[in-house]
């Protein structure tokens, strides 16, 4: 009877909430701003071992808090000092401009590598798929020593007429490795290489959700091929591209420690590495690692959001009930889809606000 | 019933659809070019809008157009009928070349389309057309699709706006104000700034009508635009499209409406089984000749 008396209250709850594009299928009876009469205020089922997990839970949380702020080992008054080292604080502009500039280059590669995987050529087609393999397939840390290792590799750079002895210029590979810091170029590269191999399957499945109908129309409209696809798939090909692209910058963000095996030894990393060696504390040094990685972490997710929120336009907006038909023939994201995906952008605003 | 393929073109396309493929035996390569070259010596008024001649298409090993003759003269409606899976959409999609054609030729207002005729070495060779001459082609023609298409993260203005800015290089204070005539003609400026989702299945198709519109068109195309929409929305989309017959628009609409095909066809075409079974004017509604023909208006009437 009341389980029964439940269930309707949901049904009302969540139907209410769809007609108003309010996402959420939560109990929101109370304020939908409906007036139906006689609206059912039942009693919650009673789960007593939901309670009882909960406070064990919360017990274990308090304990490890608790072990956290009294264990000496910690040393939370050397955290403090130098959590706005000078060091440390160079070594986050650094680990930063990594992130930033492999990130980009990864996103350019990326785009092209999906473009080439779809390309009636077979030759684009091979070398796009080879590059995927060899990036996904090869440790990022074996990477990153051979690129600091292509000086020797390949000790002349030459620009030429291939299988000739003919060139218009060439230079010292070691040279590239004065460039702006000492492995900067090797570091910036190696990471950019390997991460464009992920993001080129991010891409590429964003393109292909994007519906073909979309892509004719803007054919029938007399466009050529670039504008197609820079003005109409990619731009809905976001939509899907952007949350887990969220989640690859986040990565990168903490792969730049792994640099030093170029070696390239200015990042946040190596740079609390280094004064843990040289105070004998590494523990305090590494929680000051982990605040400022967990920092810039929360900062990239408020940006992720907005993008989120910025290719998700005409997608998230409020519609009339008697659309959501036209939603399912036209092949876009289901109507639950999009509830569900609104209902974890609310979640996770309100955990960064 | 390819005896009349004059224009098929030659080997070089049909190679392209493989050899098990019956389109072989029809193909005449080097057969009669001449069709073509003489119509692209741009005759006066007396041209047809569109002139299909013994057009075929094959989808890997499914021939799905068998040898299809049709001609829509300028300022009238064609309505093309037929079962599902007869062809209909894949001929519109020839015309607007988002398919490759097989055999045969199409020309819109005389000019062929999607290739030339070039001479190498004395010899009348056909030459695809590059992006460029196929957009200029495309530009005469404007289509809507049974499921509206509408870019979904641009306004009902925007997707209006869209190809007048972008590839008609529009100034955009001119293109909005067009386009707001545009979505005025179909009774859709009050929804300019809607994005397609917040709008009824009707009115995104309206909209789509309208951004066909706005890149001026001298022929519209339409491959069911009511089918994917609730039976009480079908009429305000037919409506408009009456208004644009009314106002000389040059037609080809492939529909399940017969009400709308009696009324306001200037031609009505049946088609099964990739071929043209019976054709006539409006009045073959009513007196079908074929038995195929009758069988089917028995089963949508
Ligand atoms: N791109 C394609 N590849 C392979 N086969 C195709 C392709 N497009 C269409 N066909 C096939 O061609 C045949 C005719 O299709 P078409 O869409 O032209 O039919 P139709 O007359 O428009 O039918 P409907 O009324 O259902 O829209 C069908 O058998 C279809 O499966
Ligand atoms: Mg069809």
């Amino acid at each position: 009877m009341c389980r029964r008396n439940g269930v309707t209250v949901y049904m009302y709850g969540g139907r209410a909430a769809r007609l108003q594009g309010e996402g959420s299928m939560t109990r929101r009876n109370q304020s939908d701003g409906l007036d139906i009469p006689g609206r059912i205020k039942a009693r919650p089922v009673h789960r007593p071992g939901s309670l009882v997990a909960g406070i064990i839970v919360a017990l274990l949380a308090l304990m490890l808090v608790d072990g956290m702020v009294t264990n000496k080992q910690f040393d939370w008054p050397i955290v403090w000092k130098y959590l706005f080292n000078e060091h440390v604080l160079n070594g986050i502009g650094w680990t930063l401009v990594l992130t930033v500039t492999s990130m980009l280059i990864a996103i350019v590669l990326a785009i092209v590598l999906a473009v080439m995987r779809k390309s009636v050529n077979a030759v684009l087609r091979g070398v796009s798929w080879f590059w995927i393999w060899f990036f996904r397939g090869t440790p990022i840390y074996t990477q990153l020593v051979f690129w600091g290792l292509f000086a020797v590799l390949v000790p002349k750079l030459t620009l030429g007429v291939p299988f000739t002895d003919i060139h218009f210029w060439q230079m010292d590979t070691a040279q590239l490795n004065k460039v702006i810091a000492p492995g900067f170029l090797a570091a910036m590269i190696g990471l950019a290489l390997n991460e464009s191999a992920y993001l080129a399957e991010i891409v590429r499945a964003g393109l292909e959700a994007v519906d073909p109908g979309q892509a004719e129309a803007a054919q029938a409209l007399g466009m050529p091929h670039s504008m197609i696809m820079r003005r109409v798939v990619l731009p809905q090909a976001m939509r899907i591209i952007v949350p887990p692209t969220g989640n690859e910058v986040i990565s990168m963000l903490k792969t730049t420690s792994l640099v030093s095996a170029v070696p390239f030894s200015l990042e946040l990393q190596f740079a609390t590495d280094a004064i843990s060696h040289r105070i004998y504390k590494p523990i305090p040094l590494l929680i000051v690692a982990c605040i400022w990685y967990l920092v810039i972490t929360s900062v990239l997710m408020v940006v992720q959001a907005w993008l989120e929120r910025y290719f998700g336009k005409g997608f998230n907006a409020s519609r009339a009930a008697d659309t959501v038909e036209g939603l399912r023939t036209d092949g876009h994201a289901s109507f639950d889809d999009d509830v569900k995906k609104k209902a974890e952008h609310v979640g996770f605003l309100g955990l960064n606000a | 019933m390819t005896s009349e393929n004059e224009a098929i073109l030659n080997d070089e396309i049909s190679t392209s659809i493989g050899a098990g493929v019956g389109v072989a035996d029809g193909v005449q390569p080097d057969g009669g070019a001449g069709t073509a070259t003489q119509a692209s010596a741009k005759a006066a008024s007396d041209v047809p809008a569109v002139k299909a001649t013994g057009v075929h298409k094959a989808f890997g090993g499914l021939h799905v157009l068998k040898g299809i003759d049709m001609t829509v003269e300028p300022g009238t409606v064609t309505v093309i009928l037929g079962p599902s899976g007869s062809g209909k959409s894949t001929f519109l999609r020839l015309i607007n070349q988002l398919e490759t054609i097989t055999a045969g030729s199409i020309e819109i207002n005389g000019e062929l389309i999607g290739f030339k005729h070039v001479n190498k070495g004395g010899r009348d060779v056909l030459q695809t057309l590059n992006d460029r001459e196929i957009g200029r082609q495309r530009a005469e023609l404007g289509m809507v699709f049974q499921r509206f298409n509408l870019f979904p993260h641009r306004t009902a203005l925007q997707n209006v706006m869209e190809a007048p800015v972008h590839v008609a290089k529009t100034p955009k204070a001119k293109a909005r104000a067009e386009a707001m005539a545009q979505l005025e003609r179909v009774g859709m400026a009050d929804r300019a700034n809607y994005y397609p989702m917040q709008l009824s299945g009707g009115q995104q198709q309206r909209v789509a009508i309208a951004r066909a519109l706005a890149m001026h068109p001298k022929i519209m195309l339409f491959d069911e635009p009511t089918s994917a929409l609730d039976p009480e929305l079908v009429g305000e989309v037919l409506g408009v499209m009456r208004t644009l017959a009314d106002a000389g628009m040059t037609m080809i609409v492939v529909t399940h409406e017969i009400g709308f095909a009696r009324e306001v066809a200037d031609q009505v075409v049946f088609m099964d089984g990739g071929v043209v079974v019976e054709r006539g004017s409006s009045s073959i509604i009513d007196h079908p000749a074929e038995p195929r023909f009758q069988d089917f208006l028995s089963n949508v009437l």
